[in-house]
C-alpha cells in the first residue's frame, strides 16, 4: 500500500541559485500525480528533492518539510540512504546495470539491503517483473541475458521492476517514457495505471497528453514555483491561473 | 512475506561500518601514496643540497677514495647525449605522428600504431642491449652516439602518439581552409596543421625528453660512462644518471653524498627543461590556439 | 561552398602545363599528361585546382613521412632481430631447459635462468600486491570522494611519482628504504607473519621485500591513472541508479562504478605488471643481486633485468653474453605479450588510446 506525501515550504538550491521557491503540495496515497511545466521550471528538481537525490549533485541543497507517510525526509535524524530505499525512482533514460543479468538487475536493491534467502529473492524478482509487465518476455532468459541487451522499452520496464523489488512506498518517475517509442510509451502508461493500486506515483512529464492520460492530479510548475495544483481534468479544461492556461494551450513553453 | 528491505530498521550497522571503512581506506591509500613522493623530494633537497658546492659543477670526478671532485663531465655528457637523442627522436617521432594522423588511417597505419606501442613497452635495458649489438659491437667501442640512439629510440613512441592525438584534434576546417587557398598538402601539414597543434606536440616532446633524461639502463652498454672530461660523441661519455648509479653503489661515503647531489641536479634539469618549455610555448601562443 | 577561388580555369584537366616548377625534370613530363578525374568532394575539387607542380613535393613529403612511419616498424624489427641473433648460441646450447635451469655459473659456462625468472615474478607480484589496492584506493578517493578543489592537486602529485627516474628511486631505496626495512618493517613482519615462512632468515634490508616495495611505488601512478580514467568514464546515470535504490556511498561505488570499470582496471593492472617486469635500475640497487631461489622475502634475489644490467659488460666469452641476450629476449617477449593484453583490455573500455599512461 502506498503512502501520501506532504510538502511544506520546500526550497531547493543549486549553489546560491534558488531553483524551487517555497513549494507546498499534498500528494494523496495510491494516486498518480503528474508534475508538468516548461523546461527549467523545476519539476525534475522537485521530484528529486522528494527522495533526496537532489543533494547528490555537487553544491546542491534543499530545505523544508517533506513527509512521506510518517517519515520526515529532511528531518534531523533521517538517513538519506533509508529515504531512497523507501522512495523509488525511475529515470528518463533507462539505466540498467550492463554487467548484470536481468535477474541480478532486479535483485540488486535486495542484495544491497542484505537479502540472502534465495527462494524469497526468486519470488520477489518474479513479482516485480510481473508488476512491470516484463515477466513474460524475459522469464526464460533471466540469468542469461544482460540488462543492457533488452530494447529501450524493455529496459525501462526492467528499471521499474528494479525499483519495485525493494518494495518502496512511493514511486517517482522522471519523464520515464520520453526516451521511448510510442508503443513502449503506451505500455509504460498502462503500467503506471495499474501500479497505483499498490504505490503512490509521482510522474514528471513534459507531455501534457500523457499527464491527462495517466494522472488523477496534476501540478503545474513555472520558474520554481507551484502555480496550480488540482484534479487533472480541471487543470486541462478550466485552469484557474492564466499562466496555467497559457501553458496548456501552448502559448509558451 | 518478510522483506528485510521493508523492515524499516534503517541501514544496518554492518553497512554503515563498511561505508566508513571504505572511506578511511581510500584516504589512507592517498596518504600512503603521497608520503614516499614527499619523502624522496625532501631527501633529495636535504641530502643533495647539503653536499652541493660549486666544485661539483666544475670539476670532474676524482679517483675512488679521494675526496672532492664533481660531476661536470656528467652534466655536460647528459646534455650531449640528450641532444643526440632529440635529434633522432623528435623528427622521427613527429614524422611518425604526422603519418599516423594524416596518412595512416588504414591497415598499414594500424600496424605502425601498434608497433609504436610495442616499442613503448620494450624494457629500456633491452633497447640498450640491441643498440649495443647494432652499433657498439660494430664500432668496437662505446660511444655517446650509441647512447643517444638508444634514448632517441625510446623517445619516438611518446612523441608520435602525442603528435597524432594533437593533429587529430585540429578541425578539418583548418586544413580545408588552407587547401582552399591553394596551399599544397605538404605545406598544409607542416605550416598549418602542425603549427596549430604545436603546443601539444611540444608538450609531447618535452614529456619524452623528461622520461629519457633520467634513464640509466640503456646507457649502461652504450655510452658506458667516462671518468674524464670528454666532448667526443664517438667515445664513451659520462652521464648524470650513470654517475648517480655508480656512486650510489660504491662503498665510499663521499661518493654517496655526491650521488645525492647528482640526483638533485638531474631532477632539477628535468623539471627545469619541462618548465622552460612550458614558459616558451605559453608566451608564443596566441589566445584561442590550443 | 563557392567554387574554387583559383583564378586559373579549374575544370579543364586537359590544360597544357605552364612550365611546372619542379626540381625533378623527368617527372615534370608525367605531370603534364592530362588526367581525367571525377571530383567527388570539395577537397577533390581543390586538389585539382592546385598547380600540378605541387603534386610532386606532395608525393615526396608523403614518401618521407611514410618512411618515418616505417622506420619505427624497422626499429622494432631490428631490436627483435638483434636479440634473436645474439642469443642463438645460447639457444643452441641449452634449448628450453635454459628456462628451468637453476645454476647460473659463468665460471663453468653453465647457464640456467630460473633464479632470474623467479626473482622477476616474485618481485613483480609483490609489487602488484601492494600497488593494486593502493592505486584503486587513490583513484576512488580522487574520483568519488575527494572535494573537487583537491582533485587536481592529488592527481598531479601521483603523476609526479612517475616522473622520478628509476635510478633516484634506487638511491632512495638503498639509503632510506633498506634501513627502514632492516630496522623496523622487517622485524615487525618477522614477528607477526613469520609463521608463513615468508619472513625468515636474516634481515639485510636489501632484498626481495625492498625490491617489491620500491617497484610498487613506481607502478602505482600507472595503475592509478588508468583506473581514474575508467572510473570517470562510467556514466553518472549508473551512480544515480544505485543511489536511488537506497545505497551507501561505498555500495554505490562498488556496484555502480567499480563493477562497471572492472575490465579497464584489470587492463591497468596488467599494464602496471608490464612496467614492473622491465624495471631495472631501482630493483638492481636494492634486490641484493644473488642468483638464489628462496622462500623468504628477506633474502636477496636477482631479476632478469638486473642480471643483464650487472653482468653484461663483464661478460667474458660468447656463451656468457649469449645467455644474457637470451634472457633479454625472454624479457622482450614477455613484456610484449603482457602489454598487448593490457592495451586490448583498456581500449575495450575507453574506446581509444589512453593518453599519458606511460609518460
Amino acid at each position: 500500500m502506498g503512502v501520501g506525501i506532504e510538502v511544506r515550504g520546500l526550497n531547493a538550491y543549486y549553489g546560491k541559485h534558488l531553483a524551487l521557491k517555497s513549494v507546498d503540495m499534498t500528494v494523496p496515497a495510491n494516486h498518480v500525480t503528474a508534475v508538468i511545466g516548461p523546461s527549467g521550471c523545476g519539476k525534475s528538481t522537485f521530484v528529486r528533492c522528494l527522495n533526496r537525490m537532489h543533494e547528490t549533485i555537487p553544491d546542491a541543497s534543499a530545505e523544508g518539510d517533506v513527509r512521506v507517510g510518517d517519515v520526515s525526509v529532511y528531518g534531523d535524524g533521517t538517513d538519506p540512504v533509508e529515504v531512497r530505499r523507501r522512495i523509488g525512482m525511475v529515470f528518463q533514460k533507462p539505466n540498467p546495470f550492463p554487467t548484470m543479468s536481468i535477474y541480478d538487475n532486479v535483485a540488486a536493491g535486495l542484495k544491497l539491503n542484505g537479502f540472502r534467502n534465495r527462494k524469497q529473492m526468486d519470488e520477489l524478482v518474479e513479482r516485480s517483473l510481473k508488476l512491470s509487465a516484463l515477466w513474460d518476455e524475459v522469464k526464460d532468459t533471466l540469468h542469461k541475458k544482460s540488462g543492457a541487451s533488452l530494447s529501450g522499452g524493455q529496459q525501462q520496464r526492467l528499471c521499474i521492476a528494479r525499483s519495485l523489488a525493494v518494495e518502496p512506498d512511493v514511486l517517482l518517475m522522471d519523464e520515464p517514457a520520453s526516451a521511448l517509442d510510442p508503443i513502449s510509451t503506451s505500455k509504460i502508461e498502462e503500467l503506471i495505471f495499474h501500479l497505483k493500486q499498490h504505490y503512490t506515483v509521482v510522474i514528471v512529464t513534459h507531455n501534457m497528453q500523457q499527464a491527462a492520460r495517466v494522472a488523477e492530479l496534476t501540478g503545474f510548475f513555472l520558474m520554481g514555483s507551484l502555480i496550480e495544483y488540482d484534479k487533472t481534468e480541471k487543470i486541462f479544461t478550466a485552469p484557474a491561473d492564466k499562466r496555467t492556461e497559457d501553458y496548456i494551450t501552448g502559448r509558451f513553453g | 512475506m518478510h522483506n528485510p528491505a521493508q523492515s524499516g530498521q534503517g541501514v544496518s550497522i554492518w553497512r554503515r561500518a563498511s561505508n566508513h571503512s571504505a572511506t578511511l581506506f581510500a584516504i589512507l591509500a592517498a596518504i600512503l601514496v603521497i608520503v614516499p613522493l614527499l619523502a624522496i623530494f625532501v631527501d633529495l633537497l636535504i641530502k643533495g643540497a647539503g653536499s652541493f658546492n660549486l666544485a661539483f659543477l666544475t670539476h670532474t670526478p676524482k679517483p675512488p677514495g679521494e675526496e672532492g671532485g664533481g660531476m661536470a663531465n656528467a652534466i655536460v655528457g647528459t646534455g650531449l647525449i640528450l641532444g643526440v637523442a632529440s635529434l633522432i627522436g623528435v623528427p622521427l617521432g613527429i614524422g611518425c605522428g604526422i603519418y599516423l594522423a594524416e596518412y595512416g588511417r588504414g591497415r598499414l597505419g594500424d600496424l605502425i600504431r601498434f608497433t609504436a606501442d610495442v616499442l613503448n613497452g620494450i624494457p629500456s635495458i633491452v633497447i640498450g642491449m640491441s643498440v649495443y649489438g647494432l652499433i657498439v659491437l660494430r664500432q668496437k667501442h662505446f660511444s655517446a652516439f650509441s647512447g643517444g640512439v638508444a634514448l632517441g629510440i625510446m623517445m619516438i613512441p611518446t612523441i608520435a602518439r602525442a603528435t597524432e592525438e594533437m593533429l587529430l584534434m585540429v578541425p578539418n576546417m583548418v586544413r580545408e581552409a588552407a587547401l582552399g587557398l591553394g596551399i599544397p598538402k605538404w605545406r598544409t601539414s607542416l605550416s598549418i596543421t602542425l603549427r596549430t597543434a604545436s603546443g601539444g606536440v611540444i608538450t609531447g616532446c618535452m614529456l619524452a625528453f623528461a622520461r629519457v633524461a633520467g634513464e640509466t639502463a640503456p646507457l649502461l652498454f652504450t655510452a658506458f660512462g667516462n671518468q674524464f672530461w670528454s666532448l667526443k660523441l664517438n667515445q664513451p661519455m659520462a652521464a648524470l644518471s650513470l654517475q648517480v648509479y655508480v656512486y650510489g653503489l660504491s662503498p665510499y661515503d663521499d661518493w654517496h653524498k655526491q650521488a645525492w647531489t647528482g640526483a638533485l641536479i638531474l631532477i632539477t634539469m628535468i623539471v627545469g627543461a619541462v618548465a622552460a618549455v612550458r614558459i616558451v610555448t605559453s608566451r608564443g601562443k596566441m589566445k584561442g590556439a590550443s | 561552398m563557392p567554387e574554387s577561388p583559383n583564378p586559373k580555369s579549374p575544370a579543364d584537366p586537359a590544360e597544357p602545363a605552364q612550365k611546372p616548377v619542379t626540381a625533378i625534370p623527368t617527372l615534370a613530363q608525367a605531370a603534364t599528361r592530362p588526367k581525367v578525374v571525377v571530383s567527388k568532394s570539395i577537397l577533390e575539387r581543390i586538389r585539382q585546382t592546385r598547380p600540378r607542380s605541387s603534386r610532386i613535393p606532395d608525393k615526396v613529403f608523403a614518401l618521407l613521412i611514410l618512411l618515418t612511419g616505417i622506420s619505427v616498424f624497422m626499429i622494432v624489427v631490428f631490436v627483435a632481430w638483434e636479440l634473436v641473433d645474439k642469443s642463438k648460441l645460447s639457444l643452441h646450447q641449452f634449448g628450453f631447459s635454459f628456462f628451468w635451469g637453476r645454476d647460473w655459473d659463468p665460471v663453468n659456462d653453465q647457464y640456467g635462468a630460473l633464479p632470474f625468472i623467479y626473482g622477476t615474478l616474485v618481485s613483480s607480484l609483490l609489487a602488484l600486491l601492494i600497488a593494486v589496492p593502493l592505486s584503486i584506493g587513490v583513484a576512488v578517493f580522487v574520483t568519488e570522494m575527494c572535494p573537487i578543489r583537491l582533485r587536481p592537486i592529488i592527481s598531479f602529485l601521483v603523476e609526479l611519482l612517475a616522473a622520478i627516474p628509476s635510478v633516484i628511486y634506487g638511491l632512495w631505496g638503498i639509503f632510506v628504504l633498506a634501513p627502514l626495512v632492516r630496522e623496523y618493517l622487517g622485524p615487525f613482519l618477522a614477528k607477526t607473519l613469520g609463521w608463513t615462512g615468508l619472513f625468515s632468515g636474516p634481515i639485510y634490508g636489501i632484498g626481495m621485500l625492498a625490491a617489491g616495495i620500491i617497484m610498487s611505488i613506481m607502478v602505482i601512478p600507472i595503475i592509478s591513472s588508468i583506473t581514474r580514467e575508467v572510473l570517470t568514464a562510467v556514466p553518472q546515470s549508473q551512480r544515480e541508479a544505485v543511489l536511488a535504490l537506497g545505497a551507501t556511498r561505498w555500495e554505490m561505488i562498488r556496484m555502480g562504478v567499480l563493477r562497471n570499470a572492472r575490465i579497464g582496471i584489470v587492463g591497468g593492472v596488467i599494464l602496471g605488471l608490464g612496467r614492473a617486469l622491465g624495471e631495472t635500475m631501482a630493483v638492481t640497487m636494492v634486490i641484493g643481486n644473488r642468483a638464489e631461489i628462496s622462500k623468504s622475502l628477506f633474502a636477496p634475489g636477482y631479476t632478469m633485468a638486473s642480471v643483464i644490467a650487472n653482468e653484461f659488460t663483464e661478460a667474458t666469452g660468447d656463451l656468457y653474453l649469449s645467455a644474457l641476450v637470451e634472457i633479454g629476449l625472454a624479457l622482450f617477449l614477455v613484456t610484449l605479450i603482457v602489454n598487448a593484453l593490457a592495451r586490448l583490455l583498456v581500449w575495450s573500455i575507453t574506446g581509444g588510446r589512453t593518453g599519458r599512461a606511460n609518460a
